[in-house]
């Protein structure tokens, strides 16, 4: 396992004082396992692995919701249907990913690891700030990948136990970090999504209003991006929608999605383009 | 000249000089309880923790010098959580880890000068009770296969053998608490009274989602005090109260 492991003891690293950090203590022990550690040469690699979409995002009082669909797609074509890009990375925090799906999986787990790891060594988590300046900096180190195509993009939403609020944080390819307010979407079909939430959000939403919203948004977005996949209901597939509050983490469960994604798809039934949003 | 000392007499030196450091310490015990497994030390500290969380159904329970047992901690984190990110997260085991310590204090016990004064716990709640696994291991490195309970310290098999009157795997967690800082505080044969300021507890819920380690402090761990008092007492009115609890333990494995 480790090169040092030998007469059944652990090199040296593993009992120096050393760092808080996972990553860091990785890439002393073992880099190989790091994701991006040996780039491959020349570019144009992109097709090597598929493409998330979807994702949103959006505060309600006491608390943040994020929510994903569940397509993956190479090209025209699509490569999973059921695929899940949203992770409850701790209690307080979850991370969803757009872009190249096999890296944005590996960072995802990674910085799951990472934020336990600190919680675990020091005795108390992170706030939510250092939680999303450590998703920056991983971001940032996958910047070699990204230009290669290799481009991923979280989105972090936690619930800030000291101002008992819901946050959203967006990252771009180089580890810029900017907090979103209110609502925030990304991927191919975030401009669709962003649209629809835009005209669908109010600051009173509760949790289920929250999701209803999250979910026409998803529709809207799989409506005009080929890349989202809209609720299959034939094979009972359905976006995936974390919700973060004071109580922590919870993610809802396929029955009470469905019932919502399914109200969503009945009322496209009798108008095509969702609810609208009257003038005055 | 270099004198010449017995491997024997040396091994005996070593041993004597970690035990008589080990039990400068208070004790600390783990146990079984209806909804998992409970830790209970004797730790004055709110911060320097003798009981801590190693992984997802892995909790640890050190006593001794404090930084070589947190050198321990810090050992056991990172093997886990490199293992768990190699794999999967179901594939890190209190088995390895308990291996990884005893191999660790074998060799700092055979080669340095100085040994180790620590003596720990290493505990893996299961599915259910009977895949719950629990390790003892020493200072010189033995590891032991624990059924139901442990102590571990200076004076643990006097706890020891007070915990094994009151011990009850089906046992509620104020019970199960009760029965802990009861055999805590006959530690070296005196008898103290244990104050929730006093004491460090943690459990693992075998219910709980992800990772099933909790600390229990505060009110909640105030509450369960009075619980289980005030349940040792109504169950036999005073003393008897040992002839009762094991035969509800009796009644309990009855059941299953």
């Amino acid at each position: 396992m480790f090169e040092g492991f030998e007469g059944g003891r652990l090199p040296a690293a593993f009992m120096s004082a050393g760092t808080s950090s996972f990553t860091e203590f990785l890439s002393s022990v073992s880099p190989e396992m790091l994701p991006g550690h040996k780039l491959p040469p020349g570019g144009g690699t992109e097709h090597l692995t598929p493409d998330a979409t979807t994702i949103v995002a959006l505060t309600f009082p006491g608390g943040v919701l994020v929510a994903g669909d569940r397509r993956a797609t190479q090209g025209n074509v699509i490569a999973n249907r059921d695929m899940e890009k949203v992770f409850r990375t701790d209690e307080f925090s979850a991370v969803a990913i757009a872009g190249s799906a096999g890296i944005g999986i590996e960072l995802a787990r990674l910085y799951q690891v990472e934020l336990e790891h600190y919680e675990k060594m020091e005795g108390r988590s992170l706030s939510l700030e250092g939680k999303a300046n450590k998703l920056s900096q991983m971001v940032r180190g996958n910047l070699g990948m990204a230009m290669q195509g290799f481009v991923v993009v979280p989105l972090l939403v936690g619930y800030d136990e000291n101002t008992e609020l819901g946050r959203v944080f967006s990252y771009d390819a180089v580890g810029g970090r900017y907090e979103e307010h209110r609502y925030h979407s990304i991927g191919s079909g975030s401009v669709f999504a962003k649209g629809s939430i835009k005209k669908l959000y109010r600051e009173d939403l509760d949790q289920t209003g929250a999701t209803k919203v999250a979910l026409e948004s998803l529709y809207d977005a799989a409506d005009d991006d080929s890349a989202t996949g809209g609720p299959d209901l034939h094979r009972q597939i359905f976006p995936l929608v974390d919700v973060i509050t004071e109580d922590g983490h919870r993610r809802l469960s396929t029955e009470e999605v469905a019932r919502l994604a399914t109200e969503v798809v009945e009322g496209r039934a009798v108008n095509p383009d969702g609810p609208t949003v009257s003038l005055d | 000249m270099p004198f010449y000392v017995a491997p024997e007499q040396q091994m005996k030196d070593k041993a004597d000089y970690a035990r008589k450091g080990i039990a400068r310490g208070r004790s600390a015990v783990v146990l079984q309880y209806e909804g998992g497994i409970l830790m209970v030390a004797d730790n004055m500290s709110r911060t320097l923790h003798k009981i801590s969380e190693l992984y997802d159904r892995i909790g640890f329970a050190a006593v001794g010098r404090y930084p070589e047992f947190e050198n321990l901690r810090l050992m056991g984190v990172r093997f886990a959580d490199v293992r768990g990110y190699q794999y999967d997260r179901r594939d890190v085991s209190g088995r390895q880890l308990a291996n990884i310590y005893a191999q660790t204090l074998g060799t700092v016990f055979s080669e340095s000068l100085k040994p180790w004064e620590v003596e720990i716990v290493v505990a893996e709640v299961g599915d259910t009770s009977d895949e719950d696994e629990i390790y003892r291991i020493t200072f010189d490195g033995s590891i032991v296969d624990e059924q139901g309970f442990v102590a571990v310290g200076g004076s643990s098999e006097h706890v020891s053998n007070v915990l094994k009157d009151r011990f009850a795997a089906e046992a509620s967690l104020s019970a199960a608490l009760n029965a802990a800082t009861h055999a805590l505080a006959r530690e070296n044969g005196e008898e103290r009274e244990l104050e929730a300021s006093n004491l460090e507890v943690a459990i693992l819920e075998r219910a709980r989602q992800h990772r099933k380690f909790r600390r229990i402090h505060g009110r909640r761990l105030t509450r369960l005090i009075e619980e289980g008092k005030a349940n040792g007492r109504t169950a036999s009115g005073g003393e008897a109260s040992e002839g009762e609890a094991s035969g509800t333990a009796t009644a309990d494995e009855a059941d299953e």
